[in-house]
Parts: structure tokens; sequence; C-alpha cells
């Protein structure tokens, strides 16, 4: 029962080739019964199959980079619901164009003073659950 | 004569603080990156100052006065642009290692085809960046001393040179940084005054119905106008050569976040203060132009403090010139020594005279728009360049060389035909005017579109180590993995 060979020839197939090159450092083959949990268990660290390119490391990296990248689309989505809709409201509402608020026009208020604070506040929060994210994933790496 | 003596200061504790920081640079790595030693508060400091040019300090109150409450929107999105790089760009970025924009494109694209391509986009995008800033100081220095436009252009474009090329990037930094909170104290403390005056005026307001203050008003197509200067602003920032730069000083991705917060923090603080000046301006019945900001302090305060206070605003508007012109001399000197001379310091002194001398001759040669107004173009063609370059670089292994250089071509080109259009032909009236004047809207899409579709057609060009580049980009440096072994050439 040759378990590695499947996974190697699948690491090749992908073309980006470091880990199954030729010459390389021979990749890990394992005969023996797959059955134990001892034997499943990977003997090295994470970050190995990331360096290697195999398809669990390629796993890994897509879940982080999805990760990320569904936070960062999720923080300019509501931006641009905010700013994209400040001019829609003030074309469809017309009245809210002539608001006061302190005797001072509401959107002026609202784009002269308001929106700053918000900009700073969704940006501290992007950047606590950015590194969260970071550092559960370095977490994930290094648990072994 | 106080304001000919605030300019004269500001000019030479500029090359006094310059002067700080040849000590330190030594070698070419100096000169460009200040040996990556700096806080992230100075670094935020830096990015403020440079970032802040005489569009911010100067053009935004003139155009809110002669245009309204639309133009709010353009220092919402100067702020705002950096949320979206935060979000999208700074740690990726930093991560890269890539120093400037035209590095990224090779480090990621791994073809000298679109470095080079890149390059090109960098230097138009800081000359046309550059151009305005020296009108700019040309028209100011007119209305205090009297001399022809020419001599302002001169003297800053001179004093910028002098600083680049004796202290390099590391005296850079301190100069912005410097720079930054010279600018909010010029502003704000003239602020300050006049709202006092204005209180004692019994809180003057508008007058009833006067549309002034509607947004959506004024223009031949408010809407459209409005939507696309939102896009070049917000989408425009990740793509300027001098903020990028930046990026490299920090030590890590996450400290690069963490530079954008506040920078974002810092820009918010001063942003709220050109609304003002404009909502003073017109109440108090200023003539409309760039130079409100100067005289509104002495119009409202009078006397010797306001002599005073007109002084410390004129200080502050040469300093936004000094340091957004040197910030891009550096960036598009930088740019030009790398990759079209042939490197060295040497090199890097010829380029920077280049870098400065182009936008000079510009600056005497085109139609004289409001500065905030071509800063704004320049806006739309970073967004309609870089921003689909970083963004799809960054988050989509199937971009392909192909498909970066189409989509740059593309949108750049089709930018750069319409700022070109607009600064010499214009004023331009009706759709097309809008179009040309405002391209964002449909020159960002069309970038996007084109890079997406002709990289999906081109499947066998996608970068061999894009793997080990998305590893690279992505993973905290907390982490020990092969990150692969691509350097900027320091030349």
């Amino acid at each position: 029962m040759v378990t590695g060979k499947p996974r190697r020839a699948g690491a090749g197939a992908r073309g980006q080739g470091e880990a199954a090159a030729p010459g390389g450092k021979a990749r890990r083959v394992t005969v023996t019964s797959p059955r134990t949990a001892a034997a499943r268990r990977p003997r090295h660290p994470l970050t190995r199959e990331i360096d290697e390119q195999t398809r669990l490391g390629e796993v890994y990296m897509g879940s982080l980079v999805r990760t990320q990248f569904r936070l960062a689309l999720f923080v300019c989505t509501v931006m641009a619901c905010v700013v994209g809709g400040l001019p829609l409201l003030f074309l469809l509402a017309p009245e809210l164009r002539e608001a006061q608020v302190f005797g001072l026009p509401l959107p002026w208020v609202v784009l002269a003073g308001l929106i700053y604070p918000a900009l700073v506040v969704g940006a501290w929060l992007y950047v606590r659950q950015a590194e969260r994210n970071e550092r559960d994933f370095a977490e994930l790496m290094e648990r072994r | 004569m106080s304001q000919i003596a605030a300019v004269v200061l500001v000019m030479l504790a500029t090359v006094l603080v310059g002067a700080f920081g040849i000590r330190m640079s030594r070698t070419t790595s100096d000169f460009y990156v200040a040996s990556r030693t700096v806080s992230p508060l100075w670094n935020a400091s830096a990015i403020g100052g440079e970032y802040l040019s005489a569009a911010s300090f100067l053009g935004i109150a003139g155009l809110i006065l002669t245009f309204g409450a639309d133009m709010l929107w353009l220092p919402v999105g100067w702020t705002g642009g950096y949320l979206v790089l935060l979000v999208l760009v700074s740690a990726p970025l930093r991560r890269s290692g890539a120093y400037t924009l035209p590095d990224f494109a090779e480090a990621r694209l791994e073809s000298m085809a679109v470095r080079r391509l890149s390059s090109v986009l960098v230097v138009l995008i800081g000359w046309l960046y550059l151009m305005p800033q020296f009108q700019s100081a040309g028209l100011v220095f007119r209305t205090i001393t009297g001399a022809p436009p020419w001599a302002g252009s001169l003297l800053v474009a001179a004093v910028v040179a002098t600083n680049v090329l004796s202290g390099g990037m590391r005296s850079i930094t301190f100069v912005q940084a410097f720079q930054y909170w010279l600018k909010l104290t010029a502003l704000a403390v003239p602020l300050a005054f006049m709202l006092v005056a204005w209180w004692s005026d019994g809180t003057p307001g508008l007058a009833p119905g006067d549309e002034w203050a509607l947004p959506l008003h004024g223009r031949e197509h408010p809407v459209y106008e409005t939507y696309s200067l939102i896009i070049a602003t917000f989408l425009g920032t990740m793509g300027l050569p001098h903020v990028l730069v930046r990026f490299y000083t920090n030590p890590d991705g996450r400290a690069a976040r963490r530079t954008t917060l506040i920078v974002l923090t810092l820009l918010g603080a001063f942003y709220v203060m050109p609304a003002v000046y404009g909502y003073l301006g017109h109440v108090y019945g200023m003539p409309e132009s760039d130079t409100v900001v100067l005289a509104l302090p002495g119009h409202l305060v009078g006397g010797p403090v306001g002599d005073f206070l007109t002084a410390l605003v004129t200080a502050g508007a040469f300093a936004a010139f000094l340091s957004t012109s040197s910030g891009l001399t550096v960036s598009v000197a930088g740019v030009i020594a790398q990759d079209i001379l042939r490197g060295g310091v040497r090199a890097f002194r010829v380029a920077t005279v280049l870098a400065v001398l182009v936008p000079l001759a510009l600056a005497g040669a085109a139609r004289s728009l409001p500065v905030a107004t071509v800063v704004g173009l320049a806006f739309a063609v970073a967004a309609s360049s870089f921003c689909p370059l970083l963004v799809l670089g960054i988050w989509w292994r199937r971009l392909t060389t192909a498909g970066a250089m189409a989509g740059l071509l593309a949108g750049g080109g089709l930018a750069c035909v319409a700022v070109v259009v607009t600064i010499t032909g214009g004023p331009h009236t009706g759709w097309a005017g809008s179009l040309l004047a405002q391209p964002a809207a449909w020159t960002v899409p069309v970038s996007f579109t084109v890079m997406v579709v002709v990289s999906l057609l081109t499947p066998s060009r996608v970068p061999r180590g894009v793997a080990r580049t998305m590893v690279r980009l992505h993973t905290p440096e907390t982490l020990n993995v092969d990150r692969g072994d691509w350097r900027p050439r320091f030349m």
C-alpha cells in the first residue's frame, strides 16, 4: 500500500514543480498502514507544507488569503454603501439637502465632519480583525 | 513683509532639517529608504506631510468656495483612499519588499515589460502632480511679492532639488514629518482666531435659499461628476508613487497597517479645516480663487494679529509646496535613475534634475487650472492604472503578464488622453466635457475589465512563481516560511 504516490503526482501536476523536481530532496513516501492515527500525523511543522507547495500547503494558504480578502471586501462594501449612498440619498430625497443641524446644513455636517471619525473607526476595527486573523493562522501553523 | 519673512523661514528650516539628515545618508540604500529605521508615528507624520500638497492646503478651500458642497467629496476621498489602501494593499505591499510600483510589478509578474510600463506611468503621474504644485507656488509668490509667476515656481523647484540632492530619503523623512505638523498648525491657529471673529460678528450664516451650500448643484452633470470624483480619489490614493515608497520604511506588514491607521487619523484631523475656510470664505463674500486661504485670516482678524496669521498660513502653503514636491521628486527620480538611466548615486542626481525640470517647464506652458483639479486628474490616472494592478496582483492568482500590460495600457492610456485633452484644450462642455474632466468612472472599470478578461484568455502566462509570491505577500512575518529570494535592486 503506497499512499505517498498519488500525493506526489498531484504536487507535480500543478506545474510549480519545486517539491517534485527531479534531483530535489526525496519526498515522504508512507508505506505503513494508514489506519493508525500516528501514521497519518505529519512529523514536521505545517510551514513545510507551504514551503514545499503541497496540496495541503496550498489549502492553508488559500484559506488565509480568502479570510483576509473577505474581511477587506466586507469593509469596502460597507464603505461603498455609505459613501456611494450619500449622493444617492441627496438625489432621491432633496429635502435632506436643505435640512439643518445645529444651524448648519446637514450635508456639511456629514461630509465635513462626521465622516472622518467614521473612517478612522472603520480602519481601527479592520486592523484589529486582520491582526487576529494572522495570529490565528500563525497559531495553526505552529501548533505541532 | 512678514509673509516674505515666513517664506524665507520655511525654506531655511527645510534646508536645515534636511542637512541634519546628510550625516546619516552614506550608502545608496540610505539615499532610497532611510535604512528602514523610522517609527510608525514618524512614518505616518511623514506620509501626511508628503501627502498634504498645495491642493489640500489651498486648493480644496478654493474649489469649495467656487463650486459649493459637491467639492466636500474631495477631502473625503483623499482621506478615504487610505482606508481602501489599508484594507486591500498596505500589509501585502510591505511584505512584497517592493520599494516602488515598478518593483512590485516586477516582483509579482516577473516581467521586465510590465516593469518598464509601470515606470513610464509613475513618471507621468509624478509630473502631472508636480506641475500644479509649481504653478500654485508661482501664484502664491506673485500675490505676496508681485514677482512674475515663474519666479515662485523656480524658487520652490530649486529648494526641492537642493534638498533631495543633498539629503536623500532620510532627511526627507524628517522634513516631511516636520512639515505635517507645521501645516496642521498653520491652518488650525488662524482658524481658531477666525472662528472667534465670526462668533463676535454674531455668527453670520448663509442667506436663506442660498443654493451654494446644496450638494448636486452648480455643474452640468453633478451626479456623474460626484461619483467619478469619489472613484478617482478613493481608488487613486494607492497608486501614487510618493505614498508607496513610505511603506517600505515600515519594519513589517503589521507596522504598515498601523502606520496607515495613524495616517488616516492625521488626515481626518487636517481635512476638516479646508471646508470651514471655504464656508467662511463664502459667508464673508471672498473672491473665488485658490488664494482664499491666504486672504481670509487678514480679512477677518486684521491688525498685527491678522498679519501674523497671514504669515503663518503662507508658511504653511510653502511647506505644502516643498513637502509634496520633494516626495514626488524622490520617487520620480528614483524610477528614472533605476529604470531609464544606469543606476547609482550619480544617475540619481541627474534624474533629480530631470524630475524637477520637466514639470517646471510644463507649469510655465500649460493652461492654469485650479490646483486641486489637476491633482484630481493625477488621482484618476493612478486609479485607472495602478489600482487594478495592485488589487488584482495581490488578491488574484490568475493575473497574467499579458493581462497586466493590457489593463495598464487601456486604463492608464485612456485616462492620460482624457487628462491631456482637458488640460490643453478645455474647458469642454456637455457630456464630453464631464467625461473628460472626471474620467475615472469609465476608465477604472475599463482597466479592471481588460486586465481580468485578457488574463483569463492567456492562462499560460501566469507567472511561474505566483504561489511563492502569494506566500510572501500574505503570511505574517512571525512565521518561518520560504518567501522566495526576490529583492528590489538598489542599483
